[in-house]
């Protein structure tokens, strides 16, 4: 049966190998000799790393159509090296049903660019009131394992306790954005000198780290399983260590943004640097690099938000919250994180592959690159250098925050299932993605 | 310069270049014919997205006296309600041959986005940006502390040594930041008194001396005291308890004025809320600045159109 070679890669104990992928699966690593009809990857120069995971994306289909949707957000997902996607709940309709999940799920498969694992809601209409119908989502085709009210913070402690046992019935986790709702009414910012001189309402470092505290106590007492989303604090960063310390089953997130942007971009009022929780101090980033090297944050994910131009040409105060990050992820971890010298190529793959997936309870991602796993894996070129302009974006908005930074590492291939989404450093065509990912 | 978005990046020279033209343009005012001809064949906007009857009529009678053409434009009932965005407002007044915008926005930064996002080429005065900045009103203040403590000799001064108390709502108060910037430029001495939780974050930074308690502040003998608003609502928001309670710790009693120095100047940038912040002994004695604060906007506001719109006409010939 022919396959398909990469063939000369930098593999993750940083030999160089090849590595055959037959019939979706990886069936050999090493030293390959390609048989009659294989096709072939030059991969000389390219570092091989798993299939790429988010597990915070926002894909906005249904209802958000004019800024993403399944097959956009897939699509920008590949560009950046992801074979798989969590989608947050809050489109329109909410995800608090099984319908409304296995609907995404289904576009997502139908589509091929990657696995979509949809998140369900954790309250109905995330309305933070009510719990969803956690036990349906799990059991639909969707198989929802992640629960988020993502956008709204479960701020009522006394629904926090009940979703944080309740998910433990089923398996599942609690993804929180930690946002005291009412220590940031109206907040734009972050809170400190930078807020008060421009005259944008601050949000504090302690209505997230509040909420982490109280969480991560919640988490203990009920004996359940607590994921941060986007942690943006020092403050964060020392209350999930303490947590972690004490053996409380906690994980924790961080986005590109947060590792590279601070607060100091929000001077030109300029509302792609608009996004929540707020871009911080150059301490906070500091201490977020730090804790993704030392394990205290398990993961980055991008939080990737799409908005329409509409939605950000517009003054600070009127601007949605949110930016891009499926197709610049993987260069922003490589410039802040690899190229500093704090994570290495499989500390790459830990924190944007395997843990993600273990987190999510996505099968398929436990043993990267080998023999008999399912083939997703990414190619990325780290010597390639870009200067970032909405040119390198491939889904259907442009408010990325990187415009005329220029950040190391390119994606050149990336294999969904044994199915090339990208060849050559640019997508496959849509017609040739679902055609080869539906005779699988 | 092209803009006038915030005092912050007004140097010394600029500052008293402003204050100066504005002496010129009111002694104008003094003649029996009052305009001038300098704006003749101008256009000036005024694009007003937040109600302010007092700055909205200032700016227009400044455009008007420098014999501009004035349109204003206020959001409300208007396009902008219907959704059209700051953005096309702009552009499409633009078209329509605006030279200056002057513009009053809810949100703080909009004027800087109209000057700076590259939707439009024309000259931006900020009339007041949400939290952020009013920087005309700080410049009618100085050019009011001038006038009084230097007279007909206030040209080419600065306000070195001039003890400036300011009170109530910093966090909130674009007259204040607009007045930290340009009275520390101007070589004034600043003290800013606000309970902390009016303080804005980062207020340790300014070039300021920061009270907690109004009486603290008083007792440095300031040559003015400048009373901002305090609206009512921030008291819901738990700010301060009750306005009983605001006006005995932070308000302008009878008392406190009775107990300032003979020549402390007592200003407020209106519309008082008088036995709130001010007691009216106060606000009506012949210390109070206020209706020369007003008088002296429309001086200003001229001198900040024409040195905008003529002034980059001079440079480019």
């Amino acid at each position: 049966m022919s396959g398909l070679i990469v063939r000369g890669a930098r593999l993750l104990g940083g030999e160089t190998g090849d590595i055959r992928i037959v019939d979706g699966r990886i069936d050999a690593v090493g030293s390959v000799d390609p048989a009659a009809g294989d096709h072939m990857i030059d991969a000389d120069g390219l570092v091989a790393l798993p299939g790429l995971v988010d597990l915070h994306t926002h894909l906005r289909e249904p209802g958000g159509e004019a800024s993403e949707t399944v097959l956009t957000g897939t699509r920008a997902a590949a560009a950046g090296g992801f074979t798989a996607v969590f989608a947050m709940a809050n489109t329109s309709p909410v995800a608090d049903t099984a319908g409304v999940v296995e609907q995404v799920e289904a576009l997502g498969r139908q589509h091929g660019y990657a696995t979509v694992r949809p998140i369900g809601a954790v309250t109905v209409g995330l309305e933070g009131r009510q719990l969803a119908e956690l036990g349906a989502m799990a059991a639909s085709r969707a198989q929802v394992r992640v629960f988020s009210d993502d956008g709204h913070c479960v701020a009522d402690p006394l629904i926090m306790r009940r979703a944080l046992e309740y998910v433990a019935t089923i398996g599942g986790v609690i993804a929180q954005h930690a946002q005291e709702p009412r220590l940031t009414e109206g907040a734009q910012m972050n809170e400190g000198p930078l807020s008060g001189e421009l005259g944008l309402a601050g949000w504090p470092a302690v209505a997230e780290e509040s909420i982490i505290a109280r969480d991560v106590l919640l988490a203990e007492h009920t004996r359940s399983r607590l994921h941060v989303c986007h942690v943006s604090t020092a403050g964060s960063v020392d209350v999930v260590r303490w947590a972690k310390k004490r053996g409380i089953a906690v994980t924790a997130e961080v986005t590109p943004h947060h590792l590279l942007l601070t607060d100091e971009t929000a001077r030109d009022y300029d509302a792609r640097f608009k996004v929540n929780p707020p871009l911080r101090r150059a301490e906070d980033v500091e201490a977020l690099r730090a804790a993704v090297a030392d394990g205290t944050i398990d993961i980055v994910a991008t939080d990737h938000a799409p908005h329409p131009d509409e939605r950000k040409e517009c003054a600070w105060a009127e601007a949605a919250f949110g930016m891009v990050g499926l197709e610049s992820a993987l260069s922003i971890v490589q410039h802040t994180l690899v190229d500093t010298g704090m994570l290495d190529w499989a500390g790459v793959a830990r924190v944007l592959s395997t843990t993600p997936a273990a987190i999510g309870g996505l099968a398929g991602y436990d043993a990267p690159l080998a023999v008999g796993a399912p083939a997703h894996l990414t190619l990325v070129d780290p010597e390639a250098s870009r200067r970032w302009s909405t040119d390198e974006l491939r889904g259907r908005s442009r408010n990325t925050p990187y415009t005329g930074i220029t950040l190391p590492g390119r994606v050149i291939a990336t294999v969904h299932g044994g199915v090339p989404t990208v060849l050559d450093g640019a997508l496959v065509d849509a017609d040739t993605v679902a055609t080869t990912a539906g005779g699988r | 310069m092209k803009h006038l978005l915030t005092t912050r990046d007004l140097d010394r020279e600029a500052a008293v270049r402003i204050l100066d033209v504005a002496e010129e343009m009111a002694a104008t005012a003094d003649r029996e014919v009052k305009k001038l001809p300098a704006l003749r064949g101008k256009t000036v906007v005024n694009l007003f997205f937040e109600d302010s009857t007092r700055t909205r009529l200032s700016f227009e009678s400044a455009a008007k006296r420098l014999s501009a053409d004035v349109i204003t434009f206020s959001a409300k009932g208007s396009s902008v309600s219907k959704g059209e965005s700051l953005k096309d407002t702009a552009q499409t007044l633009v078209a329509m041959g605006a030279d200056a915008i002057v513009v009053r926005h809810p949100a703080s930064g909009a004027a800087h986005r109209l000057a700076h996002a590259g939707w439009i080429d024309a000259s931006i005065v900020n009339a007041g940006d949400g939290t952020h900045e009013h920087p005309t009103q700080a410049l009618l203040d100085a050019f009011t502390l001038r006038r009084r403590i230097h007279g007909a000799d206030a040209r080419g001064r600065a306000l070195d040594g001039t003890r400036v108390v300011i009170v109530g709502d910093i966090l909130h108060s674009r007259v204040a930041r607009s007045n930290v910037w340009l009275l520390a430029t101007l070589g004034a001495e600043v003290h800013l008194v606000a309970p902390r939780t009016l303080q804005p974050a980062g207020i340790d930074e300014w070039p300021v001396t920061v009270h907690a308690l109004l009486d603290d502040a008083l007792a440095t003998e300031p040559h003015a005291v400048m009373m901002l608003r305090i609206q009512r609502e921030r008291m819901v928001d738990a700010y301060f308890p009750s306005e009983r309670e605001y006006g005995r710790m932070w308000g302008l009693t009878a008392e406190r004025f009775a107990a300032l120095p003979a020549d402390t100047m007592v200003m407020h940038p209106g519309p008082m809320n008088r036995g709130l912040e001010i007691a009216s002994v106060a606000a009506d004695s012949t210390r109070s600045t206020v209706l020369e604060q007003v008088t002296n906007g429309v001086s200003i506001r001229m001198a900040v159109l024409y040195l905008l719109v003529a002034g980059v006409e001079e440079e480019r010939a």
